[in-house]
């Protein structure tokens, strides 16, 4: 490939080529999705921004209400409680998925037997919509048919375990679910990780007699660290937009306990008739999300360049 | 197949003055099999009664899975020809922005103004004088539901209204019985919360607060007795541990519940089951207290549509739909109130002749659909199914923050 920075010298003489127009083909290529990128994420995600300080009720509107959306938004009980959901939920997913997806990655590739066979089992339930995810396990934990059941009927009559009708442990509940769900995601990701280790690192730390376990969490897991990037992406944007399971395991109940930003927005939308809120708390989910992963990105990806 | 319509009328426009036949798509909510039945009544009444066919467009869910995707059909260019909404407020916009058919012309020829009964529901389909939608029935909140058997087990006598109710309950609970059953679901709550409110508080309180949106009275005397009395009836239904309304109702049809506040809707699960009003279960308007009935229900609205065909066709639909034969055969299958006070309904039970009877009185209120926003609404209902389903949620706090919302009401 040539430099394709490096102006061509004409031998006529006549004026280099507009750089606009270098690569003509490739750049009439990338059009299509320059432009979805503008129109798209950009252009959409600042038209809902600009509404989030109108009035809007069912239709949008431009009658300007300054800031009294956002102030309505954080004087609402029920999105304090759906933050506070989130935040719980984000923490308890990310650490469980990583550590299971991890250990579970680490145990298949000690080369056991069957292994294609445990793969297929814990990729299977990521094969599944969080609705239907969410719909089985309301069955299991709903204490008339599911598991409290299952332990009374064995004899053990006092038995208690009703996660989604008690407000205090409903959260888990849903953590169950989504884990259920995700690890074996993370797993492969994990184990695609795993295989890309050179066999030699590991013939260093037999030959340095360093313990297996000390291996992985000293040499191995720090090589991986862009596998972990990306899992932790995928993870991250699987707990901001969670509202399906919700929807699926508990509307938002007992009460209003396992509400979720997700389904503030849409509910206050939809339901609600008033798009100027819904907007308003999307926006906030866009600034949280932004706070978050623009410096770490940027750290992560853009600092790399200079190596 | 809209443009094969198209085409045919255009090239029949020549040729013939006849009326033609053209096919309406109606989207609706009723899915259940009572109410499916019911709605049957109209597609037949209007396939037979004109040229045009019934395109059945139900939704699934309930209304708040197909109001979403109704209204962005309209906005979204693709209207249908008729649609269910609850009148009130949730069409208003729709109205403003002129997507609805005006349908004051056949209004005033048929005459809807003299046979409406109550006024109020043809006041809410009302804008600056034009009347927008077909009001098809009366579905009222204000019931409360008693089972006999629950309270023959406990020994007790059925209590006539909610303060024998409420002294009955401790007894009812010693006996094994929930006293009262309740879904978890918000909107459950939050109607039930709707009943005690106008029942205890009376109706003038009720009005001023949910009327003239007055906070000041949510926070007098009358509202602490009612918040007091729904901090009771959480004791109460405590241990009810059901999602749905009619597996709450089926806790009553066999006598696991003494009790249920639910609108008239759950009659007719309890004429699924069997059960003779006054012999098997009593029902009690306005909780015994105030024997008042809400006046919300189901209305169609017809969106604005550029074939001329479908607008006339629309408009016959209107005047079938407010027909005395169809609002008889319809009102019967739904369990449901006619909004025609012309009607002979003898084949109706012991309860709807209750309802009807208050309705003749005049014992009406506004629904809380027709007073307040959808927004507002959905602020109260996440604001009471807190307060049900946490014990630790005082009256007193739930009082202030039921006041606050009010404060902001339009």
């Amino acid at each position: 490939m040539p430099d394709s920075n490096a102006a061509p010298r004409r031998v006529d003489g006549s004026r280099p080529p507009n750089p606009l127009f270098r690569n003509l083909t490739s750049k009439l290529a990338a059009l299509p999705m320059v432009l979805t990128a503008l129109v798209v994420f950009i252009g959409c995600t600042g038209w809902t921004i600009v509404h989030s300080f109108t009035g809007s009720k069912l239709l949008p509107k431009l009658n300007w209400v300054g800031f009294d959306q956002y102030e309505k938004l954080w004087n609402t009980r029920r999105w304090l409680i759906s933050i506070e959901n989130l935040a719980l939920y984000g923490i308890f997913s990310l650490c469980f998925t990583l550590v299971i997806g991890f250990t579970l990655a680490a145990l298949l590739d000690r080369k056991i037997r069957f292994e294609a066979a445990f793969r297929t089992i814990f990729l299977y339930p990521f094969a599944l919509s969080f609705i239907v995810t969410g719909l089985v396990w309301q069955w299991i934990l709903n204490p008339d048919l599911g598991i409290q059941h299952v332990v009374r009927s064995m004899g053990f009559t006092g038995f208690e375990f009703d996660p989604l009708y008690n407000a205090s442990i409903v959260l888990y509940g849903l953590l169950i679910a989504g884990l259920w769900q995700g690890t074996g995601f993370v797993m492969v990701i994990m184990l695609a990780g795993l295989r890309g280790i050179d066999e030699d690192v590991w013939k260093a730390a037999r030959v340095d007699g360093i313990p297996v376990w000390k291996t992985y969490i000293r040499v191995i897991i720090p090589m991986m660290r862009p596998v972990f990037i990306t899992a932790l992406v995928v993870i991250t944007s699987g707990i901001i937009k969670l509202y399906d399971l919700v929807v699926a395991m508990t509307a938002g109940g007992p009460g209003i306990a396992s509400e979720v930003p997700a389904k503030y927005v849409y509910d206050r939308m939809f339901s609600s008739q008033n798009l100027g809120q819904g907007f308003a708390a999307s926006t906030m989910m866009l600034l949280a999300v932004a706070i978050i992963l623009i410096p770490w990105a940027y750290l992560e990806f853009g600092g790399k360049k200079h190596d | 197949m809209r443009t094969i319509t198209g085409l045919l009328a255009a090239t029949a426009l020549t040729s013939a003055s006849a009326a033609f036949a053209t096919d309406l798509e109606v989207t609706h909510w009723w899915t259940s099999g009572g109410e499916a039945a019911a709605v049957a009544e109209f597609a037949k009444a209007f396939n037979e009664g004109t040229d045009h066919t019934w395109i059945d467009g139900a939704i699934a869910g309930s209304g708040s899975t197909a109001r979403p995707i109704i209204v962005s059909r309209i906005l979204g260019g693709d209207p249908m020809a008729a649609t269910q909404l609850n009148h009130g407020r949730q069409a208003e916009e729709l109205v403003e922005e002129g997507l609805m058919m005006d349908l004051t012309e056949i209004a005033e020829a048929e005459g809807w103004k003299d046979v409406v009964n109550p006024p109020s529901l043809l006041d809410a389909c009302t804008l600056d004088g034009k009347i927008y939608c077909a009001p098809i029935n009366i579905h009222s909140w204000q019931w409360m539901w008693l089972s006999h058997k629950a309270y023959a087990d406990a020994g007790l006598d059925v209590p006539q209204n909610w303060d024998e109710f409420a002294a009955s309950a401790p007894q009812l609970a010693e006996a094994g019985k929930i006293p009262l059953a309740m879904g978890q679901q918000a909107w459950q709550s939050n109607g039930a919360f709707g009943v005690m409110s106008i029942a205890i508080a009376g109706i003038d309180a009720w009005t001023d607060v949910f009327v003239n949106k007055n906070e000041e009275t949510v926070m007098g005397p009358e509202y602490t007795k009612v918040f007091e009395a729904a901090a009771m009836a959480r004791e109460f239904s405590k241990d009810s541990k059901v999602q749905d309304w009619n597996l709450a109702t089926n806790l009553v049809i066999t006598g696991q519940a003494g009790a249920q506040i639910m609108g008239d809707w759950a009659q007719g699960e309890f004429a699924v089951a069997g059960q003779v009003a006054g012999e098997d279960y009593t029902c009690l308007p306005g909780l015994g207290a105030n024997e008042v009935i809400d006046t919300g229900g189901d209305a169609f609205y017809f969106p604005v549509n550029d074939d001329p065909e479908v607008t006339a066709a629309q408009k016959e639909l209107a005047s079938i739909l407010m027909s005395k034969e169809a609002q008889v055969a319809f009102n019967l299958k739904k369990g449901s109130l006619p909004v025609r006070g012309d009607v002979d309904l003898s084949a109706a039970n012991d309860c709807m002749k209750k309802g009807l009877k208050i309705l003749a009185d005049g014992g009406t209120v506004p629904s809380g659909d027709m007073a307040l926003s959808r927004d507002i609404l959905d602020e109260l209902e996440d604001l009471l199914t807190e307060f049900w389903s946490d014990p630790s949620y005082s009256p007193e706090e739930a009082q202030k923050a039921y006041a606050e919302i009010i404060s902001r009401a339009e």
